[in-house]
């Protein structure tokens, strides 16, 4: 029998979106001086809200307020009386959860399901994670006593809107800095939201400021004279630029980029297991992860019998509406994306590899990219050591594990790696050697607050989370 | 005939099974949205899959009766509403099921071989099963000898398969493995590929009288086993979890798991069932919230 699940889609009624949004300055909505921009929904290119865009002046006004902030209330606030502050946003975050990951899905195209159980459950559990460092700084192992740095200027990317806000904030106050914040300019609703729940929490005007803009928006955060402490996370390129601004100004600096990252399948992994890895590496938020397992690195003697099962487990992949709570791939973020993503696949076929994805059909607005598996492909092929960002696996095979280990570090990057076996020292031989800010072994894309997260070479410097990541926020 | 060598080489080269990622693929599944007209459809399905049980020491033949009835004419008030798969009975009530079942198209199952502990020599467990299969019983639901696999006695479990199967005749052979007390998930993927390299029809769970019986991280594995023995073989073998899925909401959870794991290929009672008794009246309640709109409550469904 053929059992079609019909549509189930979450309610939109919880979520009131505004139709213009300026500016989240001192603890209030203030204009903006730039021009303004529209964030629209990718998967039916609707029109959500009109964005106020901060220009110098209003960047400049938004680190002041966090500045004096900082000085008067945040600064000699004892951590105790932070935390119960972080706690309160924590557990409104809980309570506001299902219009928050509604709006999510709006804004970024991404399945309900992942927003309902990953974004919003884990940007929580970083506030709560943090509320509990700030009264303990003194035990983090910096100190008897470290000092903040002031405020913070930081950058967020598109992928995951309100997680990375999370990553970002949280620690930030735990430490007693104030921000200043710029969201991405596709996905900055969630954070306007959050704006919105700073003062639901009562938190002290200027702690939190949110700057809305395109890119330039965020080149005058970062070089702003006032910020002591930048943080960003997005593209390489773009990290570069801001490491060169940053170079000799004494700003402390912290760069989560981008990767390529290898999943590596040795003959006596757990298949079934390995090929829903595989699947949740690449194909988890479409591919939009910096950290997805985007190279498959499978053992010569399983590799058809993997990419078989692979193949027929992508066929069973639901791809659609967001908000429908049955949707396992969602909308590619932006048209600007989904061009990427395209040209680097014709890349892949003008260079000979065979590329297959599962009969689908693809919605005919919005911005959708079919799940695609490369084969056929080697070291050598643009797909394979480009970090595409979008639904899109290069399979490779290797031998032994010293050649696995070779070509999952033969990349300029180095942010995650994948490990499947069933045998314990293979795992920890293998995993000594990768050169990966994070390794997981028989499981992929786990993230915890208490994990610290980030890169070798050029994906980035500095950690992100556990007692690793309170560094970049205190001055030490 | 395969040497106890060559099974126990062929069950342990089977790749493993990490529990952490069948367990979350399990509860992934089971966040599938279920609305609507699919609902209709799916307990409409579910009822057609159950395999209606008891499993009594104090079974009477009234019993038995009282359950056949119910078998058949599920819902009294609505004729729209399938008969069940099967009833399952022990080996000496199987005569009164086939009386009150006669003209239906009602399988009568019966579990035999020293059910549930399978603790008993093999001869009789073979009569047992003889004695099911001549009273008119057209599946019979074994167990293995757990005890056995445990100690790594594989030929000796794979043998008992094969001469139950061979008493069995022209009866539907389900192998029970008790997974319960198998605990690993490597060693349910092993018992499935055991009991269907002997000639299992049907794969089962449990016996409904150890805890756990089934879960779902044991039925998604047992499902990929029989997806690929297929591949492998040609052969396709059913599932049957049993014990413990009393809601419609489970049930469900269930469909959901074989129409992504096996496949559609699955989705009929012919291969797959669902062992259950208090089950029906469950999916009856919801069924009739979904034709009328309202709930009725317990009362309102005949309690057997």
């Amino acid at each position: 029998m053929v059992f079609e699940y019909a549509p189930a889609p979450e309610s939109r009624d919880v979520v009131d979106i505004r139709a213009s949004y300026g500016l989240f300055i001192g603890g209030e909505f203030t204009d903006g001086h730039g021009d303004p921009f529209k964030s629209i929904n990718p998967a039916d290119e609707t029109v959500l809200a009109e964005i106020a865009t901060a220009n110098a002046a209003d960047v400049d006004r938004a680190v002041k307020a966090a500045r004096t902030a900082f000085d008067k209330v945040w600064g000699p606030m004892p951590g105790r009386e932070r935390a119960k502050y972080l706690y309160r946003i924590a557990r409104i975050l809980q309570e506001r959860a299902r219009e928050l990951a509604v709006l999510e899905s709006i804004d970024n195209g991404k399945p309900i399901r992942e927003s309902r159980d990953v974004d919003v459950p884990l940007a929580a559990a970083h506030f709560f994670y943090h509320a509990g460092w700030a009264d303990k700084l003194g035990h983090a192992g910096f100190g008897a006593d470290p000092r903040p740095i002031g405020v913070a200027g930081q950058v967020i990317p598109w992928n995951f809107p309100l997680l990375m806000l999370a990553w970002k904030i949280a620690p930030a106050l735990a430490c007693g800095n104030t921000v200043v914040l710029k969201p991405a300019e596709t996905t900055p609703l969630t954070a306007l939201l959050f704006a919105d729940i700073c003062r639901q929490a009562d938190l002290p005007p200027g702690v939190v400021n949110i700057v809305t803009g395109a890119g330039d928006t965020g080149r005058l955060l970062v070089e702003h004279e006032g910020v002591g402490k930048v943080a960003f996370t997005g593209s390489t390129e773009v990290g570069r630029l801001i490491a060169r601004s940053a170079a000799g100004t004494g700003k402390k600096l912290t760069l989560e980029l981008g990767g390529k990252a290898a999943n590596i399948v040795y003959d006596d992994a757990p298949l079934d297991q390995a090929v829903e890895g595989i699947v949740n590496g690449i194909f988890f938020n479409q591919g939009h992860v910096c950290c997805a397992g985007s190279r498959l690195l499978v053992q010569e003697t399983i590799a058809d019998e993997l990419l078989d099962r692979l193949k027929a487990r992508m066929a069973t992949l639901r791809i659609g509406d967001p908000l429908d709570k049955n949707t396992d791939v969602g909308a590619i973020n932006s048209a600007e994306q989904l061009e990427r993503i395209r040209a680097l696949a014709a890349v892949g076929e003008q260079e000979g590899a065979e590329r297959w994805s599962p009969p689908c059909e693809l919605p005919e607005r919005g911005f959708w990219f079919a799940p695609t598996v490369f084969t056929g492909v080697s070291q050598s092929h643009r797909v394979v050591q480009e970090e595409i960002f979008g639904p899109v696996l290069s399979a490779l095979t290797f031998r032994t594990p010293d050649e696995a280990v070779a070509k999952a570090n033969n990349t300029p990057y180095g942010l995650s790696a994948g490990i499947w076996t069933e045998k314990g020292s293979r795992m920890l031989w293998t995993a000594e050697r990768l050169r990966a800010g994070v390794v997981w072994a028989n499981t992929f894309n786990k993230f915890d607050p208490a994990s610290p997260f980030g890169g070798y070479k050029e994906s980035g410097f500095g950690r992100e989370g556990g007692r690793h990541g309170l560094e970049a926020y205190l001055d030490v | 005939m395969i040497s106890a060598a060559e099974l126990r080489a062929f069950l342990h080269r089977l790749p493993g099974v990490d529990e952490v990622g069948a367990g979350e693929r399990a509860a992934r599944l089971a966040t599938r949205s279920i609305k609507t007209s699919a609902k209709a459809e799916a307990i409409d399905l579910a009822i057609s899959m159950v395999d209606l049980t008891t499993l009594e020491g104090a079974d009477t033949p009234g019993k038995v009766r009282a359950l056949c009835a119910k078998a058949a004419r599920p819902d009294p008030l609505d004729a729209g509403v399938p008969r069940v798969a099967a009833v399952c009975v022990y080996p000496d009530r199987v005569d009164v099921a086939v009386e009150a079942l006669k003209g239906t198209g009602i399988g009568v199952a019966s579990v035999a071989t020293a059910f549930p502990s399978g603790r008993a020599p093999l001869e009789a467990k073979l009569v047992d099963t003889r004695a099911a299969v001549e009273a008119g019983a057209s599946e019979i639901d074994m167990v293995i000898d757990r005890g056995a696999f445990l100690s790594g006695d594989l030929l000796k479990v794979y043998e008992e398969i094969v001469a139950v199967k061979d008493a069995c005749g022209d009866a539907h052979l389900k192998v029970i493995l008790e997974t319960g007390e198998l605990v690993t998930l490597d060693n349910v993927r092993r018992a499935s590929w055991l009991a269907m390299r002997a000639g299992a029809d049907f794969i089962k769970t449990s016996t409904g009288k150890v805890s756990p019986a089934a879960t779902l991280p044991v039925t998604l594995v047992m499902l990929e086993a029989v997806r690929d023995f297929r591949a492998e073989t040609g052969r396709q073998v059913g599932v049957k979890p049993a014990g413990g899925i009393r809601t419609t909401k489970d049930a469900i959870k269930y469909l959901v798991l074989v129409n992504e794991t096996a496949g559609p290929d699955w989705l009929t009672p012919e291969w797959f069932r669902l062992g259950a008794s208090s089950l029906l009246n469950d999916l009856l309640m919801q069924r009739r919230k979904l034709t009328t709109g309202v709930y009725s409550g317990p009362d309102y469904f005949s309690q057997d």
